[in-house]
């Protein structure tokens, strides 16, 4: 058995390789930002889009990687562009399923030759991207990271009430002179940053790991927003930090580790919260 | 005393085409007023025209002396299409609170002021022991109170409510339209309320517009709900039937001669 004090010393030893600071100093920002943005997407009812966003960022980070520069630039060209793409094939677009859907499967198309065509032709780079490879971030894109956490947090604090009510009562919004469309445009550049940087940890198929499921957590456990916001980004904290530990001493994916932990916990809270219910139901009966 | 809202050969429509025209009505302070007609009839149309979100296609629209115009703060509305639905896990103190204060920049908590005014407004419409559930746990009823609050927590001169009481059984309906009633008179705010059917309203009312096939006929319930004027409004023949307490049932009118002309046809 492991003493507490060698234990201790392990994680302590753990935390002096390079690549391990950086995973976790990336791992937290992006837990906190995708915490937050997650509890919004949930009340617009935007995670299919989400999900959008980024398999248009494997596009985008697939033809940096042809082009030979920073994929973090190509994702979030790409996504970005994709949510541009998504609103002008529709209004509303959030609510058109085949809408996204054929727009993210074009992307993953072009994605897929743009690795065919990468010259390096090194199929790990492309995995890497579809999975996540935060054990292999760079400094420079711990930066950009950096960079464009503080911005999206830092907009989502100036817009954080008038966005609130326009994501939970649109119609009412745009009754009362509120720009609900240039608001939603603010939004979806957001989140397609987001999205962007947090294909660096979870990957482009994984992105729901921590970008929904914390939010969707945590959206069952309190009806208040700000400890909805909280309790996501605790969730994501949770899960990002026990993956990168369990990954350390259990050579498998660090992502995998990540969605199996927000997954096991939402399971868990659907199925206490589901049975509470169903007490309720039953006793009100 | 000018009236609130006055319209004058009003038409709406999309692209040059009218979905309704020659509407003329002028309703006063206080009043409450029922808008009525089939589905598709451009009922909600006129509640975007009064919110400033579309042009009349012809003819004038006037909201307290001026043109409509988009954010008016006089105006609280209920949508009849809420994206607020039961996964909506919030409570509704946040969402009255959110009413008041949207407006208000930067990440920070209601003021005690907010709060207090949100907590006055479920009170009175007598939905206090609502605040702290969560929307999707409430009834079609309640949370057509809480939209109710929602809609008055700016204190606005005028209510729009697009289709409240779609979806509601007899009594929660006879709940609500009393409480809308009792909300009106005590605050003296102009009421529009868009129905398909009259009968739960027909005695709250001070004006009715009825809108059909493309017509508009307005007044009081008495001089619109009529065998004759809505004759004129479907332009087939119909009938008012009305029972011991004054409820309507609009009957359409077949002649003998249709159901012949039916038999010929082998129906």
């Amino acid at each position: 058995m492991v003493s507490s004090t060698s234990l201790i010393a392990t994680l302590q030893q753990m935390l002096h390789y390079q690549f391990m600071q950086n995973a976790f100093l990336i791992g937290t920002i992006i837990a906190i930002i995708g915490g937050i943005l997650g509890y919004i997407v949930i009340l617009r009812r935007t995670t299919f889009a989400a999900h959008a966003y980024s398999e248009i960022g494997f596009a985008g980070a697939t033809g940096a990687l042809l082009l030979n520069t920073n994929i973090l630039f190509g994702a979030l060209a790409g996504s970005i562009l994709g949510g541009l793409a998504i609103a002008v094939l529709g209004n509303r677009a959030k609510y058109r399923d085949v809408e996204i859907g054929s727009v993210l499967a074009l992307a993953l198309g072009v994605g897929y030759l743009f690795t065919t065509l990468y010259t390096g032709n090194d199929a790990q780079t492309a995995v890497n991207i579809l999975f996540g490879d935060i054990l292999g971030v760079s400094t420079a894109q711990i930066i950009t990271t950096i960079v464009i956490g503080v911005i999206v947090l830092a907009t989502l604090v100036v817009v954080y009430r008038p966005l609130l009510f326009a994501s939970l009562d649109e119609d009412v919004a745009e009754a009362k002179g509120m720009h609900t469309v240039l608001l939603g445009g603010v939004f979806m550049v957001l989140l397609a940053a987001a999205v962007s940087v947090s294909i660096l940890v979870t990957g482009v198929l994984l992105i729901f790991a921590l970008m929904v499921i914390p939010a969707a957590t945590a959206v069952r456990l309190t009806k208040k927003p700000t400890y909805a916001m909280l309790l996501s980004v605790v969730i994501a904290l949770f899960a990002t930090w026990s993956g990168l530990v369990i990954a350390y001493f259990v050579s498998w994916p660090v992502s995998f580790f990540i969605v199996t932990i927000v997954f096991v916990l939402y399971i868990l809270v659907r199925i206490i919260k589901g049975s509470g219910n169903l007490a309720a139901v039953t006793s009100a009966a | 005393m000018q009236p609130v809202v006055e319209a004058k050969d009003l038409a709406s429509g999309y692209n040059g085409k009218a979905t309704w025209q020659n509407a003329n009505f002028s309703v006063r302070k206080g009043e409450f007023v029922a808008v009525i007609g089939p589905n598709g009839a451009g009922k909600t149309t006129l509640f975007r025209m009064l919110l400033g979100l579309q042009k009349p296609l012809k003819g004038k629209l006037t909201l307290f002396g001026e043109e409509p115009r988009r954010g008016n703060r006089k105006i609280g509305y209920v949508p009849q299409r809420h994206t607020i639905d039961n996964d909506t896990n919030i409570e509704c103190i946040e969402l009255v609170s959110l009413a008041l204060s949207w407006n208000r920049w930067g990440f920070n908590p209601f003021s005690k002021g907010e709060k207090e005014a949100a907590y006055k407004i479920l009170k009175d419409v007598g939905a206090e022991e609502l605040a702290h559930k969560s929307l999707a746990e409430l009834s079609g009823g309640e949370l057509q109170r809480i939209y109710l609050a929602e809609a008055l927590v700016g204190d606005p001169d005028m209510l729009l409510l697009d289709e409240p009481l779609s979806n509601l059984d007899m009594k929660r309906t006879k709940d609500l339209v009393s409480l809308m009633s009792n909300v009106v008179r005590a605050r003296k705010v102009t009421t529009f309320l868009v129905a398909h059917d009259i009968n739960p309203l027909i005695h709250f009312l001070d004006k009715v517009i009825y809108i059909a096939n493309g017509r508009v006929a307005t007044g009081t319930a008495e001089e619109v709900l009529t065998s004759k004027r809505l004759t004129e409004l479907y332009g087939t023949p119909v009938e008012v039937l009305r029972d011991s307490k004054g409820h309507i049932l609009v009957h359409t009118l077949y002649d003998l001669e249709d159901y012949h002309e039916g038999k010929k046809h082998g129906l």
